[in-house]
């Protein structure tokens, strides 16, 4: 009987609600919420977007500002770098079809505006620590697409010299790619406790996932965090499921702004490119000003599975993916923004959509014909240690193998 | 520093904001002078006796005071002065920002320590007992030991992890259990294990410059133990090579190979088979499971002709095994007789002197296995 009523609840979130005394108004996950008026002529002078009054909720303290100041050539760009991201992603995709990818893939299709909205928010002193979906970050932070995707390939030319592969990828300040779900969390933390130790005037992004936000670790970070006011944002990207678990089966608060108690969290459209800018350049200036880490969620959606081997169809229906595809797509309500604003004329929009598609195709192509690297000892075993710290040899299969440094 | 990693292809690759994206590579200047500085030190004139606790928090001390990156954190590492007081003053003479009290969350801090450590800090991470570092060995290796490795060498982690390891005595199975073998078998860890204080202060300060994540493995019984140090290894830049084993007592008919506190249970039986059969037995304190100096195991192996190892680990794939291992594949043509092995015994460790005596190696164990090995 009490299984029953369990199974029943799950199945009729609905219902659910609707007994809940304090059913909060939702953030809008709607990609193209802004307005702005009075756009001007020139492509750098900054002007004044009104975001919608659903872009953020709160938990413990004010909401960023619902206007956000920007430039035609900043929109310009994050239209170029959602649809950079969209578009290695679909690359790594048709690689992993052809068997030329191996192991895990986890592609962040649908998820570009948080990555793209987090860069464009902070600059080259603030430091990012991500999981395994990493591509769109690892392109953000400065990488080639050429190296992103020669380190799917496993090529020497590769991001990470073709050891890391899809989830281990590492740039200046961004510190991967970690493959154990919500380890990076405490590891992101000592990040920013490294800032605060410099004393320097930045912050640490550290996102994982709606999966992730259960572990035991991501509250031990959060209380130390807090106790030492470190310069943290915790970003949970919310994209309604952990493989194939949705949160509501998974987490007893699928509030997740509101995971960190003590902590105040700011919930973040995070299908809006602009909001989230706003969000997270609202989150650094409160923690370099000292007032300790914030607990974020962006919530998100990812068209695509889990992983290259999940259909991602088991656990959600069809016409969920289709509608957030259809109707809330980071990239065409950027794109509605900038015809709407007159940012760009819909010609101008084309070219630079086709620009972009075709660096990314012609950076792939380029990847695609990286040479195979040689299975050589000396690669396999190189930068197990530091350099000139090495112990004098290393071990392979057998004693004949021994790799002396 | 960045230099040597330049010729690798896809340092080009980074665009131009990132020309600062490989990040420095072991500085000789950072570490390895003292280590070329290194000589060999005597025993006699100038020795004072320390213990082993001393040392290591002289080690501290003096990391600290010398390199401004170095912080120590762990649970009553401040103001409790340590719960085996190995941290005793440092609180006062650095400060709050230094020495970090954190709570009683081993993942959470041990992972934050990790993530210093990769932004260019060189953290302490004090573990009350390894035992309590099984919640964080997750970030010990998969966020420190190979992150270097899976980032092609631009991320590297100069990360110290300390505390005690093995057993104590009465604290049962929980609290009882070394860690040399779990440690001593990750690529891209270094671990190892000081059993007097030289070895102690030498150890963790060689621990401490290496740019690597150290794993070192202390012994709480011997922490009251005094040891004489020389007056080379009380001056600041005293620092041990890791990787390199240390011949304590020279000999010619056996050769004891031991690590940690069981390096004084083997000594004190060699002694004993001298006296009672006139046996010289070589004891080798291996000073460094990783890398481990099979080197010095085959040069001795070569004159005894006969190995034993004595350690407090569990039989089954520790430190003994691999050493026997690595005895059969250098140097099986030396061996005269079969090379043997006293460990811990394949038991939790329980509770009751008697029953917990029984678990691990004590100086009649030695003595019995030497004697049947030399056929006495």
């Amino acid at each position: 009987m009490l299984f029953r009523s369990a199974w029943a609840r799950q199945a009729a979130p609905l219902k659910r609600q609707a007994f809940a005394p304090l059913t909060r108004r939702s953030v809008t996950t709607d990609a193209a919420s802004a307005h702005a008026e009075n756009i001007p002529q020139e492509d750098d002078k900054p002007f004044t977007v009104q975001l919608s009054d659903e872009s953020f909720e709160t938990y413990e303290i004010d909401p960023p500002s619902y206007s956000l100041e920007v430039t035609k050539k900043e929109l310009k760009q994050m239209y170029y770098d959602m649809v950079s991201i969209r578009r290695m992603e679909m690359a790594a995709d048709r690689l992993y079809k052809e068997k030329k990818i191996r192991g895990f893939c986890h592609l962040s299709t649908g998820q570009e505006a948080v990555a793209t909205g987090i860069e464009h928010a902070i600059n080259r002193d603030d430091k990012i620590i991500t999981a395994y979906r990493c591509h769109g970050f690892a392109l953000m932070r400065g990488g080639t697409v050429r190296s992103i995707i020669g380190e799917l390939l496993g090529r020497r030319e590769g991001i990470a010299y073709g050891k890391g592969g899809s989830m281990h990828m590492f740039a200046n300040n961004f510190y991967g790619g970690n493959g154990i779900v919500g380890a990076q969390v405490p590891v992101g933390a000592g990040l920013a406790f490294a800032q605060q130790y410099n004393e320097e005037k930045s912050t640490s992004i550290v996102l994982y996932g709606d999966g992730a936000s259960n572990q035991g670790q991501v509250f031990e970070a959060f209380n130390m965090a807090k106790l030492w006011k470190l310069p943290v944002l915790f970003g949970c990207e919310n994209n309604k499921y952990g493989m194939g678990t949705s949160a509501a089966r998974s987490s007893a608060l699928t509030e997740y702004y509101k995971r960190g108690q003590y902590i105040p969290g700011i919930k973040v459209n995070g299908m809006d490119v602009l909001a989230t800018k706003a969000a997270v350049q609202y989150a650094k200036d409160y923690a370099v000003a000292g007032n300790g880490p914030l607990v974020f969620e962006y919530v998100t959606y990812r068209y695509g599975g889990h992983s290259m081997s999940d259909p991602g169809t088991t656990y959600r229906s069809r016409e969920e993916i289709q509608r957030m595809r259809s109707t809330h797509d980071p990239i065409a309500g950027l794109k509605q923004k900038i015809l709407d604003w007159s940012v760009m004329t819909e010609d101008e929009l084309k070219a630079l959509d086709k620009a972009a598609r075709a660096f990314v195709d012609e950076e792939v192509a380029i990847a695609e014909k990286m040479t195979v690297p040689d299975a050589t000892p000396r690669i396999l075993f190189e930068d197990i240690y530091v350099r000139g710290s090495e112990p004098r040899w290393m071990r392979g299969r057998t004693v004949d193998e021994t790799f002396y440094y | 520093m960045a230099a040597p990693r330049l010729f690798r292809p896809a340092s080009r690759l980074l665009s131009s904001r990132l020309t600062s994206a490989t990040r420095p590579a072991f500085s000789k200047t950072a570490c390895a002078p003292s280590l070329l500085r290194f000589r060999g030190y005597a025993t006699a004139g100038g020795a004072k006796e320390v213990t082993v606790r001393d040392a290591l928090n002289e080690a501290l001390a003096e990391e600290l005071e010398s390199n401004q990156k170095t912080f120590i954190l762990g649970e009553e590492v401040a103001q409790y002065n340590g719960a085996y007081k190995v941290t005793r003053g440092l609180l006062d003479r650095f400060g709050p920002k230094r020495v970090i009290d954190t709570p009683i969350t081993e993942a959470g801090f041990c992972g934050l320590a990790v993530g210093a450590a990769l932004a260019g800090l060189h953290p302490v991470c004090e573990f009350m007992t390894f035992n309590f570092a099984m919640q964080a060995i997750d970030q010990i290796i998969n966020s420190a030991a190979k992150t270097h490795y899976m980032s092609g060498g631009i991320q590297p982690c100069n990360i110290t992890f300390r505390g005690p390891n093995g057993f104590a005595a009465g604290v049962a199975a929980q609290h009882s259990q070394d860690y040399s073998a779990w440690y001593g078998s990750i690529p891209g860890l270094k671990v190892v294990a000081p059993w007097s204080s030289e070895d102690a202060k030498g150890l963790l300060k060689a621990a401490i410059r290496d740019p690597n994540p150290v794993v070192v493995l202390e012994n709480e019984l011997m922490y009251g133990q005094a040891f004489p140090m020389s007056e080379a290894a009380q001056k600041d830049d005293f620092v041990l090579p890791i990787g390199k084993a240390k011949i304590e007592r020279p000999g010619k008919d056996l050769t004891i190979v031991s690590l940690s506190r069981c390096v004084g249970l083997s000594l004190n039986a060699a002694a004993e088979l001298k006296q009672k059969y006139g046996v010289d037995a070589e004891v080798i304190n291996l000073r460094s499971v990783k890398p481990l100096d099979v080197e010095t195991i085959i040069q001795s192996l070569k004159k005894t002709g006969r190995l034993m190892c004595v350690e407090s680990g569990y039989p089954m794939f520790g430190v003994s095994s691999e050493i026997m291992a690595l005895s059969m594949e250098y140097g099986f043509d030396y061996l005269t007789a079969p090379a043997v092995r006293v460990t811990g015994a394949e038991v939790p460790t329980p509770y009751a002197l008697g029953l917990e005596q029984m678990s691990f190696p004590q100086e009649d164990t030695i003595v019995g296995q030497a004697t049947k090995l030399l056929r006495l």
